[in-house]
């Protein structure tokens, strides 16, 4: 179908048309309270959150083949309504943590491009200092815990993040997002257990994009649909398509309230799609069909569904969807300038971020030595 | 002072960060009702409520990253792990997340946390409840390793690790918890990490040693004295990492013959590190090859004749040491 907007390869990426998506939007979830007390400007927010990820990452892939970004890359193209959807409805006692699929996540919590893709070309103005990489975003100011690269290990320190704010007395909760890949390691059904012995304000999100890696969903796991697990703990749980970004909005909210008022964890499967392999080095051709990759470009493209709702809402108009989506190009372009043009981190910062300890010599208590290859 | 357990040590010093810091908390199998395993937590949760002694299943992946998500958050957990050995079902948490969090974030996050339980052989338990990772942690730039052998040690170690910033593994044992010692009474008795003791002074060697092999170095320095009239000093490192490399040399310099003691196996085990450290900065002072004993490299056995055998016993130091003469 002509006139997607999708993400394409380079050749044609930037002259993508914004005209209208091939499918009817029939969600009813715009009636949710949480959605229909949206008011224009936080609409159009939203879009423009979902558009700035798409482009961000699609500059970010044009780096890589550039060779300006090493190692991994995991891309989040096809999955933008999720993060920021579950993002637009946290307060600030909430928290997020997530996988390496991270760089959504992070541009929906508001760290801004820069930092973002300093970090993937390894800079020192990365916002790990050119020390973490695609998969280790953080941002604790804005409530963001990482960016983790073991693949469900960061199940656990959600539930210690929430665990925190309820020691702490502290209403709120910790999205904890993981793949459908990770729903079969087992510190998940450990942290199940415990979230729901002990009332821990956890929300696991299983962004079910179908594939662990390579792997479809029919041949990763037996028990279906995931969620269902947090039956056994006597976890709430449930699924939801995350194309609709009302959708999202809508379960998150209700998981929010669980875990506030009732201090009780939830299981949402959030069944949604990469239109990219698992990372860019993926050949993405050996476990799924072009044609499967199409088809949900054409018909569940979460933000060519969210502008059309917005353009027949009359709260979007063709030329302002244009304009945000030139912003969004502009910024990740300049992004990618900043990146190019930031200097590497210093060898001697190497030694840097170890320890608490050694960051801060005036405070330190310990004695001896603590590296025994410096880098001075 | 008053003379008191190493297991007591271990009580008091628990009982007075959780007293004094309300972010500290301790967690891990059976430390509440139970009362701990090796009874170290006993009392705790009768002074303290099961808020801040807080009784786990056993899943110590979850637990051990609960406690990292926490720390992350400001809270100050201790774990216990009933053994060390338990760790390894959380290595990735450790190893993973609690070691490498600040350098990935760059700095932005700091994981102040204890891991801490018995870790070592002799208790003929087999090989899987006999491990003794001081190697592996020590081998992971982010965190710290304390094996304390005394008492005194094992209170003021206890409390830096505490109130250290950095995730700290904390490595008992289960053989020295009813070792006898003076212990310091004060709230502020703090013993730095990075310090080593001069555990017993002398001059023909240098024993160097952490945790239990401690004792049995200094058993053997007896032996030496009274049988052999031979003068052995022996350094009790305390702490592997931060390391006090300086009394490590000092020592070396002074009596130029030099044994390392400890109950990891031996390839890439503590030792091998503080060896290669000696020959590096004190190579002219040595009059003798370094030698070493460690347990013996094969996985720890469960009867009592192997075992013992196994473990750097008394006899096996003390004929390595009669070698370096």
């Amino acid at each position: 179908m002509d006139g997607v907007y999708h993400d394409t390869d380079l050749a044609e990426d930037d002259s993508t048309p914004l005209t209208s998506s091939s499918s009817e939007d029939t969600s009813t979830f715009n009636q949710d309270a949480v959605n229909a007390n949206l008011d224009s400007e936080a609409k159009i927010h939203l879009l423009s959150q979902m558009i700035r990820i798409r482009r961000f990452e699609e500059r970010s892939l044009r780096a890589y083949q550039q060779g300006n970004i090493g190692g991994f890359l995991h891309l989040y193209i096809g999955q933008e309504a999720v993060a920021v959807g579950a993002v637009s409805v946290l307060s600030e006692d909430d928290h997020i943590i997530t996988a390496y699929r991270d760089h959504g996540h992070a541009i929906a919590v508001g760290m801004d491009m820069d930092e973002c893709m300093a970090e993937l070309f390894g800079k020192k103005t990365g916002c790990s200092k050119g020390k973490g990489g695609s998969m280790h975003f953080f941002a604790p100011d804005k409530n963001f815990w990482g960016g983790h690269g073991i693949v469900g290990g960061q199940t656990p320190l959600g539930l210690g993040i929430a665990y925190a704010l309820k020691y702490k007395k502290i209403n709120g909760a910790c999205l904890c997002f993981m793949g459908d890949g990770a729903t079969n390691q087992g510190p998940f059904y450990e942290s199940l257990n415990l979230a729901s012995l002990w009332n821990i304000p956890v929300i696991y999100i299983i962004e079910n994009n179908g594939y662990s890696m390579g792997t479809s969903e029919a041949r990763h796991s037996a028990g279906e649909p995931l969620a269902r697990r947090g039956e056994a703990f006597d976890i709430d749980w449930s699924v939801h398509q995350g194309h609709d970004l009302y959708e999202v909005r809508s379960c998150i909210n209700t998981a929010l309230s669980r875990a506030k008022e009732k201090s009780r964890p939830s299981v949402l499967e959030i069944v949604t799609y990469r239109y990219r392999g698992h990372s860019v080095a993926d050949p993405d051709q050996t476990y799924r069909s072009k044609e499967e990759i199409e088809e949900y470009k054409k018909n569940k493209d979460p933000i060519n569904l969210f502008r059309d709702r917005l353009l027949a809402e009359g709260v979007l108009t063709t030329e302002l969807a244009l304009s945000l989506d030139q912003a969004a190009k502009d910024e990740a372009e300049a992004s990618a300038d900043f990146a190019q043009s930031s200097p590497y981190p210093d060898i001697s910062e190497l030694m840097d971020d170890v320890y608490w300890e050694t960051d801060h010599p005036d405070k330190k208590t310990s004695m001896g030595s603590i590296f025994f290859e410096s880098a001075s | 002072m008053a003379l008191i357990t190493y297991r007591e040590a271990l009580n008091q010093a628990l009982a007075e960060e959780i007293q004094l810091d309300p972010n500290v908390v301790l967690m891990g199998e059976e430390v509440a009702q139970f009362k701990g395993s090796y009874k170290v937590s006993e009392g705790l949760l009768e002074r303290f409520g099961p808020e801040r002694v807080i009784d786990t299943p056993i899943s110590e992946a979850a637990f051990t990253g609960l406690a990292v998500g926490s720390a992350m958050m400001g809270l100050r957990p201790v774990v216990e792990f009933m053994f060390w050995s338990f760790c390894y079902v959380a290595f990735d948490q450790i190893f993973n997340n609690a070691a490498s969090v600040r350098y990935m974030s760059g700095g932005l996050v700091n994981v102040p946390i204890v891991f801490r339980g018995p870790a070592n052989g002799g208790t003929n338990v087999g090989a899987t409840h006999s491990h003794t990772p001081e190697n592996f942690a020590a081998n992971t730039p982010g965190l710290k390793v304390v094996c304390p052998s005394t008492p005194a040690d094992a209170k003021g170690l206890m409390k830096a690790a505490i109130r250290d910033n950095d995730p700290v593994c904390f490595m008992e044992n289960t053989i020295l918890y009813n070792l006898k010692g003076e212990v310091p009474d004060s709230p502020d008795f703090i013993i730095p990490l990075g310090q080593a003791r001069l555990a017993c002074e002398g001059s023909d060697l240098s024993i160097i040693a952490h945790g239990r092999s401690v004792q049995v170095a200094l058993e053997v320095a007896e032996t030496l004295e009274l049988k052999h009239n031979i003068s052995a000093e022996v350094i009790d490192l305390r702490s592997i990492r931060p390391l006090d490399l300086d009394a490590i040399l000092q020592s070396v310099r002074k009596t130029n013959r030099v044994l390392l003691v400890e109950e990891n196996k031996p390839f890439c085990g503590v030792d091998a590190q503080i060896s290669h450290l000696i020959q590096e900065h004190a190579f002219d002072y040595l009059d003798a090859p370094i030698l070493r004993v460690s347990a013996i490299d094969v996985p720890q056995a469960y009867s009592k004749a192997l075992e013992n055998f196994q473990l750097p016993n008394h006899d096996r130091v003390l004929a390595k040491a009669l070698e370096l003469l």
